[in-house]
């Protein structure tokens, strides 16, 4: 039985098995190839995505359980925002792998706390590795697409 | 001399331009190797040899498999060389009878559906004879009771100054320690991956992600047999490398491209999972260092007498090159009249062991570091006192036996980092937080110490690099070079340098795509060496750009955009647009690479690393609670970019330090190959990273710049360890030191 969900904000069915992985269905099937396979077991966060707004790893999730859920992708992110600004300013991105995953973690956090303390943005962040950065620039990203200051 | 001290974490206003690469990785539109588009591609896989060394007897393939579907590649399909070009032609590029470690590669496999290649995976069984007594620890190695090549030595260096045993007659305290590293997983999240398309007239288009596109053209050219003119290699976004992909996407483009030119022309993927990804390719080099110091009363060195080995695995590969780094990095940047470091590298079972952001150095300096902690302790001195004594001065002799000139900035860091942690009244503050029974104990603890950028000694004039400036129609400039963004931010930086050179903004200069068919050899992006070697060379090109433009364009000594825009298109028009720079080492650039003696680096980077750190004596967790990176790295060409280099090479560092060890099964495989149980660290797991910058303008790239990429790798372990010893009052030899390290330390009242 096919599933139906909204990737995006648009409605997609997908008649693979409900036990493929939504990110090989988002990869694959939608050619959404912001979302990033790490290690393909929960661990990393770059193939983080948004499922009715909460932040999960869809390496994990079966597209079985995902039927009539809201999706969002990288792709799904607005191209010019606060946050994005921030990112490209701040260096919040080096190699840039595990950035759509943390794009996605920063806007799950931004949505549960509009100000951020520092020590909110380090959990917000703590499911998606990144190797490049120590992390530093991001929070700083995330603090100033906040609106406060960068100095973290 | 003039200092000037970025302090960016307090000081915003100092920026730089955006990222080049920024949004297009922010929004996801940035394709790495697996986000290509590849219509009817094959998915390729390895079928790997199990045993740690040993004989192939026969390859069975199961009779139940329609074989006829799969593309099938063994050692008898390469129509070139069997082995990975690199130093030594040592590495076969597939298996045909002998092997020494488990995971070479014996058959490819590719199929258009990935499913029914993992149960053809396991249709093949590899009959071996295996290696009776494989060698996994580099003192056995050394003994050399079995032998994997003569005397199980791939590199043995001698950096030797002076006289040890005048030091030793000179010495009235002197400490005898080993250290013991771990091997270290560079963990770029993007796994390793390469591309192939065999094109309709016979060439290889290979696309992947890499450092090095020159190393793997000269890879695919002795492996296939094929001309240079029939391969190209193009560079994919890349996402992270860390010395990781300097070596190895040479083995999986070869691979690739055996599938290739069996697949009747569908492109064939070969993209690792993690786990392969983990147990295969190189990481750091585990090593053994034997240290001995002796100082006399008043703290003055004597003598530094080092045994350095490291692990190299089954493979030569980059071992010597590491060794070498290791070996000259490890007396540290002070002065000392008698030295001997005796480095060698050794043959094991393991795979290869690689390139790793700092490679050697950070090996070598823990153990002279550490070491350097004890040697005060046993004078009765703070760690601090005995430092300032032995630094390095404008005109010391410096362990490699040339005279330190005015780009000298060792006891300005220790001081800069000093005045930064307040570390006297930090220490006096921790002793009595330890002394008033807290649940916990605190330390700090530093290490000083200074990186060489670029390649040792002779190695920039070996590889002759050269670099090309284009100027276009548009009255645009495009940069041709060979050195590869990986997340380090040498687009932007190179740009930016261009830019400046050339007084145009930077959007109208491009770095074109590292494409091997149109890019000159400008060398690997390895070393450091990007921005200040490479940078050199675009600066250099740029000046006779102008020239060019000057003498045949009549482009007035100053001139803006559009005058510059029309001198171009002119130039463009002429065919005359090309102007190509040649590297030439600095004049005063001596090294004899067989005694060590000389100037080994064009320039060195001064840094002086604090660590603050919180130890649970319930659990004995270590939290670095504070950590402060000083460095004088000539200039900042964008300080936002080298501040994130350096925040995450100390996050590097600190995973290094406490947490990342790689385990081995009996066979010589990485037992924790999954993210799961090879633990690097998250954000939760770390504290504040201070970053201060000095420039003293004298290194040898632009504008005074010299390279910083693997410099934050070396400081923090060293500096945690020796806030660890300090908060516990315990002699550590072992990183990375966790918490069941420090439970025997404890319980064995620290000795």
């Amino acid at each position: 039985m096919p599933t139906t969900m909204r990737i995006n904000g648009k409605a997609f069915q997908s008649s693979s098995a409900p036990n493929a992985r939504l990110l090989d269905v988002l990869r694959n099937e939608c050619d959404l190839k912001g979302t990033k396979e790490g290690c393909g077991e929960g661990e990393c966060g770059a193939c983080a995505v948004l499922v009715n707004g909460k932040l999960v790893n869809s390496c994990l999730i079966p597209l079985g359980q995902m039927e009539q859920a809201e999706i969002t992708t990288v792709e799904g992110l607005p191209e010019d925002s606060a946050l994005a600004r921030a990112f490209v300013q701040c260096g919040a991105t080096q190699c840039g792998i595990c950035t759509p995953g943390m794009m996605l973690a920063a806007t799950a956090l931004l949505a549960e706390h509009a100000n951020p303390t520092l020590e909110e943005i380090r959990w917000g962040l703590s499911g998606n590795l990144c190797r490049c950065t120590g992390y530093g620039r991001i929070y700083a990203a995330i603090a100033q697409a906040a609106g406060g200051s960068a100095d973290v | 001399m003039s200092l000037t001290i970025i302090n960016q974490r307090r000081d915003q206003q100092v920026v730089g331009p955006a990222r080049v690469d920024g949004f297009a990785k922010i929004s996801g539109a940035a394709l790495y190797v697996d986000d290509l588009p590849a219509v009817d591609a094959l998915h390729g896989t390895t079928v790997r040899t199990a045993g740690a060394g040993g004989t192939l007897q026969e390859i069975v393939f199961d009779p139940a498999i329609n074989w006829s579907e799969f593309v099938v590649v063994t050692a008898q399909d390469i129509p070139g060389i069997n082995a990975i070009k690199l130093l030594e032609n040592d590495q076969p590029v597939l298996v045909e009878r002998t092997f020494r470690h488990a995971g070479e590669a014996v058959v490819l496999l590719a199929h258009a559906d990935p499913e029914k290649l993992r149960i053809a995976l396991k249709g093949i069984s590899l009959v071996e004879l295996p290696n009776p007594s494989p060698i996994f620890d580099i003192d056995d190695a050394l003994q050399a009771r079995q032998e994997i090549i003569p005397g199980n030595i791939y590199a043995d260096y001698l950096l030797e100054r002076g006289d040890v045993a005048a030091g030793e007659y000179l010495a009235d305290v002197v400490i005898d320690e080993r250290f013991l590293t771990p091997s270290q997983e560079q963990l770029y999240i993007e796994p390793q991956g390469m591309l192939a398309h065999l094109q309709e007239d016979g060439s290889i288009l290979m696309e992947g992600s890499l450092q090095c596109p020159y190393y793997v053209l000269d890879a695919l050219v002795q492996c296939l047999g094929m001309d240079k003119d029939h391969l190209r290699v193009v560079q994919s976004t890349t996402g992270g490398a860390f010395g990781g992909k300097e070596d190895y996407p040479s083995v999986i483009a070869c691979h690739a491209a055996l599938l290739a030119l069996k697949a009747g022309g569908r492109p064939v993927k070969l993209i690792y999972e993690r786990g392969e990804d983990l147990r295969v390719t190189p990481k750091r080099h585990p090593s053994r260092t034997l240290i001995r110091l002796g100082a006399n009363k008043a703290g003055e060195l004597q003598f530094i007498d080092m045994d350095f080995a490291i692990d190299g695995g089954a493979y030569r590969t980059l071992s010597p090159v590491v060794l070498s780094r290791g070996v000259i990095h490890a007396p540290g940047p002070y002065k000392c009249p008698h030295i001997r470091i005796k480095g060698r590298a050794v043959a094991t079972n393991h795979p290869p062991f690689g390139a790793f952001r700092g490679f050697g150095a950070p090996q070598s300096i823990l153990a002279m570091e550490v070491a350097m902690d004890r040697l005060a302790k046993k004078l009765g001195m703070d760690p601090v006192e005995l430092r300032k004594k032995n630094l390095l001065c404008t005109g010391d002799l410096s362990p490699t036996g040339d005279v330190v000139g005015k780009d000298c900035f060792a006891h300005a860091v220790l001081d800069a980092a000093l005045e930064h942690t307040h570390y006297q009244q930090r220490r006096e503050e921790y002793n009595a937080w330890n002394a008033a029974g807290h649940p916990t104990r605190r330390g700090i603890g530093l290490a000083t110490f200074a990186h060489g950028a670029g390649f040792t000694g002779n190695g920039e004039l070996h590889l002759a690099s050269r670099v090309s400036l284009q100027a276009l129609a548009n009255g645009h400039v495009e940069i041709l070079c060979s050195n590869t963004e990986m997340g380090q931010g040498a687009a932007t930086t190179l740009v930016q340098i261009a830019a400046a050179a050339l007084g145009l903004p930077m959007d109208s200069v491009h770095l074109a795509q590292t494409d091997t068919s149109r890019v000159p050899n400008s060398g690997p992006t390895v070393a450091s060496r990007t921005c200040m070697v490479v940078g050199g060379l675009i600066q250099k090109a740029a000046g006779q750009l102008l020239q060019r433009l000057r003498e045949t364009m009549d482009l007035a000594e100053s001139y803006d955009a559009q005058s510059f825009a029309a001198a171009c298109a002119g130039l463009y028009a002429a065919g005359d647009a090309l102007v190509t720079a040649h590297y030439y080492p600095p004049a005063d650039m001596l090294w004899d690479e067989q005694t060590f003696f000389g100037r080994a680096y064009a320039s060195y980077a001064w840094a002086a690393y604090v660590a603050e750190v919180e130890v649970d004596m319930i659990t004995l967790e270590t939290h670095v609670i504070d950590f402060t990176a000083v460095q004088e790295i000539g200039k900042a060409v964008h300080p936002v970019i080298v501040q994130g280099q350096i925040e995450g090479g100390v996050a590097q560092g600190i995973g290094y330090a406490l947490y990342e060890d790689v385990l081995w099964n009996e066979r010589g495989v990485m037992a924790n190959d999954r993210l799961t149980n090879y633990i690097i660290p998250t954000s939760a797991d770390l504290g504040f990273i201070h970053v201060v910058l000095l420039e003293g303008g004298l290194g040898a790239g632009p504008k005074g710049a010299k390279g910083v990429g693997e410099l934050p790798m070396d400081g923090p372990a060293p500096a945690i360890v020796n806030a660890i010893q300090q908060a516990l009052n315990i002699d550590i030899r072992q990183i990375p030191v966790r918490p069941e390290m420090l439970l025997e330390l404890t319980v064995s009242g620290g000795n």
